[in-house]
């Protein structure tokens, strides 16, 4: 087994340490990525099935449900998922669009972080002014 | 130079040291097109509705051209959440958490996803 690649420590990548990293655009896409992700997972889905759960149980328990959802905190809270959801798509394509090795100069990659905030504020707004106007 | 790792074999394999290579990525990557596809038809479907009361949500859930994209959205959405839940685990917890939180997280997206399914379905089937 002469031919055997020799076997050394080698350095693996390392994920996104907050602490170190100086705040760009581009930085606080990913790390918006992530938090608008987590911040969907759980209480997104939590809500969501609460949902379902809710109109299969029956009147009483869908009018439950439908006070929360209509509350001002309920009204906070479903404009905090929808900016994650605007946010983690914009930003989700943008990662969908780098997988195939394009957008990574450095101009571009500000640019496109830029307008995912852009692009996730604009259609929370756009879709707020249509529900409560 | 990094780019070497493990043996001739394995390298030709590509199926790295957890030995399912690409597989957790590409499903990522798939999930997170079926999501953008079915939340943009849910969130179109949702707003286009006169109001979120009971009765119009029974309605619109027993249509079957509702229903089925419900079900395929429940079950896109909660395994990228897995998906995503588990990579930022993997970076930031080690050891017994990681272990801990991977599991909790695991259950949590299934009976999510158990639950709100089987609702769907019992609001489409009927009862």
């Amino acid at each position: 087994m002469a031919s055997q690649p020799q076997v050394r420590p080698q350095a693996r990548p390392l994920s996104p340490h907050l602490s170190i990293w100086r705040w760009r655009v581009h930085m606080a896409t990913s790390i918006m990525h992530r938090a608008t992700g987590d911040g969907m997972a759980i209480v997104g889905g939590v809500l969501f099935t609460w949902w379902l759960v809710a109109a299969a149980a029956g009147p009483e328990a869908y009018q439950q449900f439908l006070d929360v959802a209509r509350s001002p905190f309920g009204v906070i809270v479903g404009i905090g998922l929808t900016y994650g959801l605007f946010q983690h798509a914009a930003s989700g394509v943008r990662h969908l669009a780098m997988d195939t090795g394009a957008g990574f100069e450095v101009g571009t990659a500000k640019t496109t972080a830029t307008l995912t905030f852009i692009f996730g504020i604009a259609a929370t707004a756009a879709l707020w002014l249509f529900i409560l106007l | 130079m990094a780019v070497s790792r493990g043996t001739a074999l394995g390298r030709v394999r590509g199926l790295g040291s957890a030995k399912e290579g690409a597989h957790h990525w590409w499903i990522h990557r798939l999930t997170a097109v079926s999501n953008l596809l079915l939340m943009t038809w849910f969130m179109v479907s949702i707003i286009s509705l006169p109001s979120l009361d009971h009765f119009t949500m029974l309605e619109w859930l027993r249509n079957p051209f509702v229903a089925v994209p419900m079900v395929l959205l429940t079950i896109s959405v909660f395994y990228h959440i897995r998906l995503g839940l588990q990579i930022v685990i993997e970076d930031y917890l080690h050891g017994g958490a990681r272990i801990a939180m991977l599991f909790l997280t695991t259950g949590y997206t299934l009976v999510a996803a158990g639950l709100s399914i089987f609702s769907i379905l019992t609001i489409a089937i009927g009862a």
